[in-house]
């Protein structure tokens, strides 16, 4: 039923369509699902990708961007020459698609252990982070009088934020506790330059080929605040799957990552970047609790959410590595 | 008393049978699921074999730590609240153990595996 829809929906704006071919849903909880198809035109297939919501899915829930200033990010940082899809086509009622958008789908791995482990990926491992420190300073540096309207974070509202939500558990965890201490008690204030941050910059929303980085996706969490967010959250631990020496995803260094940063004239601040690692890790640590509660209120009572529940404990061994490391 | 076999035995035995007999036989997806399954088994026989051990000596330091009696989770409630407070912090004498130590039982529990873990253990 969807690939009728998705005829009808391209060959109103696909020049030459005749058809959609092997529409499979990737991914979708109630609210958001993305499906990969395929384009047939007279020139071969397309290879796209469908994210929506469904209709009777308007409203995105609290944090989130929105589809529509997704689909604007994803088209400025294309536009902009940073590894990104282009987008295809805006959906709008008349596709009866819901809301969302299509574009291109870019071939290559998200999965964290195959990037690390698989030979394919060899070559590229060693110039990630250089390459990640430039594409995320590109994003860092979207010009501003063009970017759709996000919601504007600070540490302090971070800080707090993640307090709410940790409370409203009722389970209590005394490292948390510890950490959300040591946050606030090093709050550096507002940043002086406010950017658009990306908000989720780490495996399983980056393309990686033979070649390295070819795109970024879910802009999802994406937000107006400190530049340095995006730099402290993929050196979280738990995004190195097992390769705890290399602090950026399990493949490279902060130099390398502040290096190809820098390399674009944008600064790094590297106590910033320690102290959004910090509250990454943290916050982290709470998305895994939010699973948890979701795990046993929802209806599908997921054995996979309730696994992930049991990884906060990882965040604290990390946090406790990272605020009260032993012997020294 | 219940009978034999135990807890532990039984959903090793299950554990067993999914890993070796029916993990070669299942594709995509479900393969997926199956080994977050067997996880999941495997993480509920470490805790009936570890908690209990763990669980005493957590009992043991919070008592020590905060001059007062209670259960578990009361303990861990005002320790949290103390910490929250500022009234105790890593230079209180025995917090730092009394974390690491802690959090090194629930971990051994939940990710034996985790690399953060084995590298304080001291093996990797």
């Amino acid at each position: 039923m969807i690939e009728q829809q998705l005829r009808r929906c391209v060959a109103s704006w696909y020049p030459g369509a005749t058809g959609v071919t092997g529409a499979a849903k990737l991914s979708g909880g109630a609210s958001q699902e993305t499906w990969s198809f395929d384009i047939v035109h007279a020139g071969g297939e397309s290879g796209a990708i469908l994210r929506r919501a469904p209709p009777g899915y308007g409203a995105s829930p609290g944090r989130a961007a929105g589809l529509d200033a997704e689909a604007t990010l994803m088209q400025l940082a294309h536009d902009a020459g940073l590894p990104s899809p282009r987008v295809m086509h805006v959906l709008t009622p008349a596709d009866e698609l819901g809301t969302g958008f299509i574009m291109q789908r870019i071939e290559g791995e998200t999965i964290a252990r195959k990037i690390l482990r698989d030979e394919e990926f060899a070559r590229a491992r060693p110039l990630l982070a250089r390459q990640l420190g430039k594409v995320v300073a590109g994003i860092h540096g979207l010009p501003a009088a063009k970017l759709p309207k996000l919601r504007e974070m600070t540490a302090t509202r971070e800080i707090a934020d993640l307090e709410r939500e940790y409370r409203s558990f009722g389970w209590p965890r005394p490292v948390f506790e510890l950490a959300l201490r040591w946050l606030r008690a090093r709050d550096p204030g507002p940043s002086q330059e406010i950017t658009l941050v990306h908000g989720d910059f780490r495996h399983g929303n980056l393309i990686i080929g033979a070649d390295g980085v070819r795109a970024v996706l879910d802009w999802e969490l994406a937000h107006f605040g400190d530049p340095m967010e995006d730099l402290g959250w993929i050196c979280v631990s738990s995004w190195r799957f097992g390769e705890i020496d290399k602090p950026v995803g399990g493949f490279g260094s902060r130099e390398d990552l502040f290096a190809g940063y820098e390399e674009t004239g944008r600064k790094v601040d590297p106590d910033r970047v320690m102290f959004w690692e910090v509250m990454g890790t943290l916050r982290w640590g709470i998305m895994c609790c939010g699973m948890m509660q979701r795990f046993r209120q929802g209806p599908d009572h997921s054995m996979e959410r309730a696994m992930i529940g049991r990884r906060s404990s990882e965040t604290e061994i990390d946090l406790l590595r990272l605020l009260a490391p032993r012997g020294k | 008393m219940q009978d034999e076999p135990t807890p532990i035995e039984l959903i090793k035995a299950v554990a067993d049978f999914l890993r070796n007999e029916i993990t070669p036989a299942i594709k995509g997806h479900n393969a997926f699921k199956l080994r977050v399954g067997i996880n999941a088994l495997d993480l509920v026989t470490r805790q009936l074999k570890l908690a209990d051990d763990g669980d005493a000596a957590e009992h043991i330091r919070l008592k020590q730590l905060l001059g007062a009696d209670g259960s578990l989770i009361e303990l861990n409630r005002a320790l949290s609240d103390k910490i929250a407070k500022g009234e105790v912090d890593l230079q209180t004498p025995g917090l730092t153990e009394h974390l690491w130590q802690t959090t090194m039982d629930k971990v051994a529990v939940d990710q034996p595996n985790y690399a953060s873990y084995k590298r304080e253990l001291g093996e990797k």
